[in-house]
């Protein structure tokens, strides 16, 4: 029986707060940390634990850290990235409304860890609870002193700041997230330099997502090989998985990581609503190409849903039934590109102007023929072509919409109108 | 506090102040409902940063108001997972019921209707942010509870003050 470690506190009353924190064995495995192991030992534990980053790049999270040079000359930042915008996901939030002294101990290990002794938490200006909840929890174990100067009794001193996001989904991108923070417009930046390296300040940073760090002090605690030895090897731990759309049971599931993606819909999320049927499912976030009913029995994990051609991003998993129309869904997720395209390369601010208007006209009835070979050299000119990732994966989830579903896409061409209208 | 002096605590915690230029916004957007350009000046004067830094980003992030604003912000959030749970419906009736296209504001000055991408909360879409609190789980009957609870409390403040302190709680 797995047993949820992340989602423990959730329906405890008062989860947020330090006692509640501290009665569940809260910041012993900080001590431990401080106690009995050096910053190298944590790195190599969280690397033999094989944690990967659960922002939705799935880079594994103790290699990223050991980049971060020992003797910097300078100071070395932690950043925690909680500007969770990509559509369908909502586990951070959720993370730091009700259990928030899980991240901040988990920063605390990993700043730790790699030596920094400050951390911002760039945090979506839109999450207000959330932020209330972590200033709260960022004072209380200032006053415990989890936090501030000798942490413990140790020679370990670290402070965090929340600074809030303003609406911009492309701070999902690290190196554009450390440009907001610095006071710029969120663009991404040319790597290398990788932030590890010259990151927030021109200074070595390491970059975490939420889920991530509220990891580290179970791995801690109960030891890297129970992290490893929940899920696929390569791709462990426990995982949150975000359940939105057209299913009976929304809501946030704490489940091993890849269990199949037609257990997680049908069973612990209950289905498609009464007299329906599944007719897709995105399974990490808008950013990922859905993948049609027959594809369902594919493990959640980064590999599997890589193999798969699709990706576990930020397992936002979003049900489409078949009342729905693939050609306004896949017009919605490329108007929601378009919007957040930060206009730094021509490929994607362009080509998805250009591509919203050809879905609009399809969907609207206006379509003309040729249309769906023009949406597939757009696509081409954007896949590859884009700075970064935001492009990319615009063009990948139009694609898999054409791929799997192209005869609606014909069928409002032919018609001229909205079969589902 | 005024808004010079939370602003100069909020850029403590920063090492450049131009870091502080986001924060300071957020503050002083808070304390006179948008952002008009003599506001934007007096948050570069605070900061003694570049006054194209500030212009940049507060037309850069969507949170950000150069214009004025209705009292109540309605952001309804229209993207997939709140699309799927029509929320199309809820912006129509809200045009509807409250006689303005969306990104239009009451001559009243009451209300602002917008939609928005995604707010993080798709457990409970539809969901709409009105100020600092999310309403999920919409339909067309809590979106009219929500309008009226949303007028009575314009009814019986007076001022702005008033106003925020009175704002009701989220669901």
């Amino acid at each position: 029986m797995f047993e949820p470690v992340l989602l423990r506190n959730m329906d405890v009353p008062d989860g947020h707060l330090l006692a509640t924190y501290e009665a569940g064995g809260g910041y012993q495995a900080l001590a431990k940390a401080l106690r009995e192991h050096t910053p190298d030992e944590i790195v190599d534990l969280v690397k033999q634990s094989n944690l990967r980053g659960r922002g939705g790049a799935g880079f594994p999270t103790g290699m990223k850290w050991s980049f971060v040079p020992k003797r910097a000359g300078k100071p070395k930042y932690l950043c925690c990235n909680a500007d969770e915008g990509e559509p369908g996901t909502f586990k951070d939030r959720i993370i730091m409304e009700r259990d928030p002294h899980q991240l901040i101990e988990g920063m605390a290990i990993s700043a730790y860890a790699i030596g920094a002794e400050t951390a911002y938490v760039y945090i979506r200006g839109e999450y207000v609870l959330a932020i209330r909840r972590l200033e709260q929890a960022i004072a209380e174990a200032h006053e415990k002193g989890y936090l501030g100067t000798r942490i413990l009794g140790s020679d370990f001193s670290f402070v965090v700041h929340i600074h809030c996001g303003a609406g911009a989904y492309i701070c999902g991108e690290e190196t554009a997230m450390l440009d907001s923070l610095e006071g710029k417009r969120a663009q991404p930046r040319l790597k290398p330099p990788f932030p590890a390296v010259e990151g927030l300040y021109a200074s070595p940073t390491a970059i975490n997502n939420v889920e991530t760090l509220a990891c580290v002090p179970h791995i801690l605690a109960r030891g890297p090989d129970w992290f490893r030895g929940i899920g696929p090897d390569k791709s462990p731990g426990p995982k949150l998985y975000c359940l939105s759309g057209q299913v009976r049971k929304p809501g946030l599931y704490e489940l091993p990581m890849g269990i199949p993606l037609r257990e997680l819909v049908e069973d612990h999320a209950g289905g498609p609503p009464p007299g329906r049927k599944i007719k897709a499912v995105i399974p990490g976030g808008v950013s990922a190409p859905l993948i049609p009913e027959c594809g369902l029995d594919v493990g959640m994990d980064f590999d599997s849903l890589a193999a798969a051609g699709s990706m576990l991003g930020s397992a936002g998993v979003i049900v489409i039934d078949d009342s729905t129309c693939m050609v306004k869904v896949a017009t919605r997720i490329i108007e929601f590109f378009h919007h957040e395209s930060c206009g730094k390369c021509t490929p994607c601010r362009e080509g998805l102007n250009w591509v919203v208007k050809v879905l609009r006209r399809v969907e609207a009835g206006q379509g003309a023929p040729g249309d769906l070979e023009q949406l597939e050299a757009l696509c081409k000119g954007i896949f590859g072509n884009s700075f970064c990732a935001l492009g990319d994966g615009a063009a990948m989830g139009l694609k898999a919409a054409l791929a799997h579903f192209e005869h609606e896409f014909v069928a409002h061409i032919e018609e001229q109108r909205c079969p589902f209208h | 506090m005024n808004m010079r002096e939370k602003i100069e605590a909020a850029a403590a915690r920063y090492p450049d102040q131009r870091s502080a230029i986001m924060p300071a916004l957020l503050i002083a957007q808070k304390d006179h409902g948008h952002l008009p350009g003599p506001v934007l000046e007096e948050v570069a004067d605070i900061l003694g940063v570049e006054r194209i830094w500030v212009y940049e980003l507060a037309t850069f992030y969507t949170l950000f108001h150069t214009e004025p604003v209705g009292l109540f912000h309605l952001q309804l959030c229209d993207n997939l997972s709140c699309m799927l749970r029509r929320s199309e419906d809820l912006l129509r009736h809200l045009e509807t019921v409250l006689g303005i296209e969306k990104g239009g504001t009451t001559p009243d000055g009451l209300f602002t209707l917008s939609t928005v991408e995604c707010l993080g909360a798709c457990e409970m879409a539809p969901v709409m942010q009105v100020g600092d609190d999310y309403h999920g789980d919409l339909d067309i009957a809590r979106i009219d509870a929500l309008l009226d609870r949303l007028r009575a409390t314009a009814g019986q403040a007076t001022g702005a003050a008033d106003l925020a302190a009175a704002a009701p709680p989220g669901e």
